[in-house]
């Protein structure tokens, strides 16, 4: 199949060998599991167990709220201990509302919904039970993929893509997957394409992953309607928009979605949590977690429950080797910084990185902006990094909006390759959130308003009601006056008479 | 000369003429900046700007004698809209500084008198006759007229508190004079 290049782009060192050797573990039983509500993008979930609740494994403990939310599952049994904010795996450090599990050891499963033939049952029903099992997307954004699964009704889509790039380095999580469950991943893979009625699927895997891409190759070689893919290894290979214009030469328009130009794209790891929930009715409560980095004494690769706190991780693969410069959650471009050892994994989180040494680097100093122009080069998206920087440091958001600041996708590879250092992508992103405050207060300019206009109108009506019965009575007593003067008068005239 | 007198005088008749009919047709309403800096403002009459409402404010904002940056519950945004508006640029430095405030219920001194609710310009307060009253943070523009009333002094104006919803990443200049 004839490839296609993607503008920009750089090649970070993979650094994957440090991991990619090393089979799968489980992590054992934590004492404490801390489940967040909000894990995925949308709506967080709602709680439906109260404190000192006994629950079972698998056991739905929130439930979505609205149409772009997923529901949370007890990771193991035991009881629910706590029901309030904890530390979130979230660059601010803040905390966010969290379902605190103390397990028993058991692990005594709750009743799961029966499993579904993938290849008799509606396509709907498929999408619904990915739904229910709190499936996200696993490759980091973690938008709902029920509702990816249901844009067959919306679009016309030709073409199911699944994202085995795994294009950060460190991070072999995904690779792993691919070579140790490669016949469940082609299952979910199947299951994706029956639900979103696709004729052709096509499985692209970056080339610095030989032994993943023939066990997949082996796997799929079954099915006449699945393609394995070997894609260069450039970063952001995994990102879905570039994914799909390497793969079909098509490319997404600016703020659309891949369904525009007919395709989906859909992580490995997410299609094995959607053979998991379809085949099995498990839901998504827990995944593989890659921990790396040159300050961790054992890296690996582990299967880990749902809110683990991230220091049993550290703790399984024994403590660091040496001091660790940075920690992250996520791969080294657009991993988030780990604020707190004690912040829980979610279904998002495909790494935890302690680096060392030369990588991570703390004491760089930014200098000025040389206009070198490196950063229009290494940015995937066409788009001019130093001139919306500069924007933004003027607080012209408005021109940084214009030069395309929405089409951002934030995988850093302008500040990757910027000779002065400059953070540009941690400009993009408080623009980002200042646009997204100005919004919102915006919004509640306009409700305030909505709000003071309704309670005028109130206060009118009242008014209006109250002078009405006053003169409704002020009425009926002069009618009752003239009554009576009448009665006063026919008496007299009686009496006269 | 006689040519010069008659041109120039000819010349200040036809402007003269010309300004009169322009003052004339081209004459701006008055009120209607106003009204239009008027539908711009909240409206919820709650005079934390030092004037009895939203109407007379946007006369003095129109009229120059207020800053654009008079409104706290508008914000930054309404500031920089109505610098917008008005084709003055905005010093929105001291605007930075307000931290954003809601109304309070300490629900231990609370006696249930409504007396603050029948104050609320937006209804962010809500409660019954001896209940406790409760304030819709979303709804509250944090005028404060609900605290001077309280005859308890529960009601306490505090900082909209950071969340994972509204934090986002500071600016990196910011970021490096701090470390």
């Amino acid at each position: 199949m004839k490839l296609f290049r993607i503008r920009g782009g750089v090649h970070p060192e993979g650094r994957k060998r440090l991991s990619e050797d090393q089979p799968i573990e489980e992590l054992p039983l934590p004492e404490l599991l801390h489940v967040p509500l909000q894990q995925h993008i949308g709506a967080p979930a709602v709680a439906i167990v109260s404190k000192g609740d006994k629950v079972k494994k698998g056991q739905v403990i929130a439930t979505a709220q609205g149409n772009i939310s997923a529901p949370v599952h007890a990771p193991s049994s035991g009881t629910v201990v706590g029901l309030g904010r904890y530390a979130a795996p979230h660059p601010s450090g803040l905390p966010g509302r969290t379902i605190t599990i103390r397990t028993d050891g058991l692990e005594e499963w709750a009743e799961l919904p029966a499993a579904l033939d993938a290849f008799t049952a509606d396509p709907k029903d498929i999408a619904k039970r990915v739904s229910e099992s709190g499936v996200v997307g696993m490759g980091g954004a973690t938008f709902p993929s029920s509702v990816k699964l249901n844009l067959g009704q919306r679009y016309d889509l030709h073409t199911l893509i699944i994202n085995g790039a795994e294009c950060e380095p460190y991070l072999t999580c995904d690779d792993r997957l691919m070579r140790e469950c490669a016949n469940d991943i082609t299952k979910g893979v199947r299951i994706m394409a029956r639900a979103l009625n696709v004729k052709r699927t096509i499985i692209a895997i970056e080339d610095n992953k030989p032994s993943a891409i023939r066990g997949m190759s082996q796997a799929a070689s079954a099915y006449d309607d699945v393609t394995i893919i070997e894609v260069p290894a450039r970063y952001p290979m995994g990102s879905e928009k570039h994914l799909t214009q390497t793969l079909l030469g098509l490319e997404t328009p600016a703020r659309g979605l891949t369904a525009d130009i007919g395709a989906v794209v859909h992580n490995v790891a997410t299609a094995f949590a959607v053979f998991e929930a379809v085949t099995k009715g498990i839901p998504l409560i827990s995944r593989i977690v890659t921990v790396s980095g040159e300050a961790i004494t054992r890296p690996s690769n582990l299967r880990v429950l749902i809110g683990t706190p991230v220091a049993k991780l550290i703790e399984h693969v024994g403590a660091y080797s040496s001091e660790p410069e940075r920690l992250l959650l996520g791969g080294p471009m657009m991993g988030q910084p780990l604020m707190d050892l004690k912040v829980p994994l979610v279904k998002g989180t495909n790494g935890v990185l302690a680096l060392a040494g030369l990588q991570a680097a703390t004491q760089v100093t930014t200098t000025s902006c040389i206009r070198c122009a490196s950063c229009v080069d290494a940015c995937p998206c066409g788009l001019v990094p130093l001139d919306m920087a500069a924007a933004i440091r003027k607080e012209e958001m408005e021109m940084a909006t214009k030069s395309g600041l929405m089409d951002c996708v934030g995988c850093g590879s302008c500040a990757y390759v910027c000779p002065s250092n400059i953070p540009l992508v941690q400009y993009f992103n408080y623009a980002k959130g200042r646009i997204t405050a100005v919004q919102r207060t915006e919004h509640k300019q306009k409700e305030t308003k909505r709000l003071a206009d309704q309670r005028t109108e109130r206060m009118e009506r009242q008014a209006a009601a109250k002078r009405e019965a006053m003169e409704k009575r002020k009425a009926e007593q002069a009618q009752k006056k003239a009554a009576q003067q009448a009665a006063q008068h026919q008496e007299q005239e009686k009496v006269s008479a | 000369m006689i040519s010069a007198i008659s041109s120039l005088a000819l010349l200040g008749l036809a402007l003269g003429i010309m300004l009169g009919y322009a003052a004339k047709y081209l004459k701006v309403e008055a009120g209607a900046l106003v009204q239009e800096i008027e539908a711009m403002l909240p409206g919820s009459q709650c005079g934390q700007c030092g004037y009895p409402g939203c109407g007379p404010a946007a006369e003095a904002v129109a009229n120059a004698k207020a800053a654009v940056t008079l409104c706290p519950p508008g914000g930054r945004a309404l500031a920089q809209s109505l610098a917008a508006k008005l084709g003055v640029s905005a010093d929105l430095s001291d605007m930075e500084d307000q931290v954003p405030q809601v109304a309070f219920v300490n629900e231990q001194l609370c006696i249930g008198c409504t007396k603050c609710f029948k104050r609320c310009p937006t209804d962010a307060l809500i409660g019954a006759n001896r209940q406790i009253h409760v304030v819709i943070k979303d709804a509250c523009t944090g005028c404060g007229k609900c605290v001077d009333i309280c005859p308890t002094e529960s009601i306490q104006m505090r900082d909209v508190p950071l969340t994972l919803e509204n934090w986002y990443w500071p600016k990196p200049d910011a970021l490096q004079l701090a470390s």
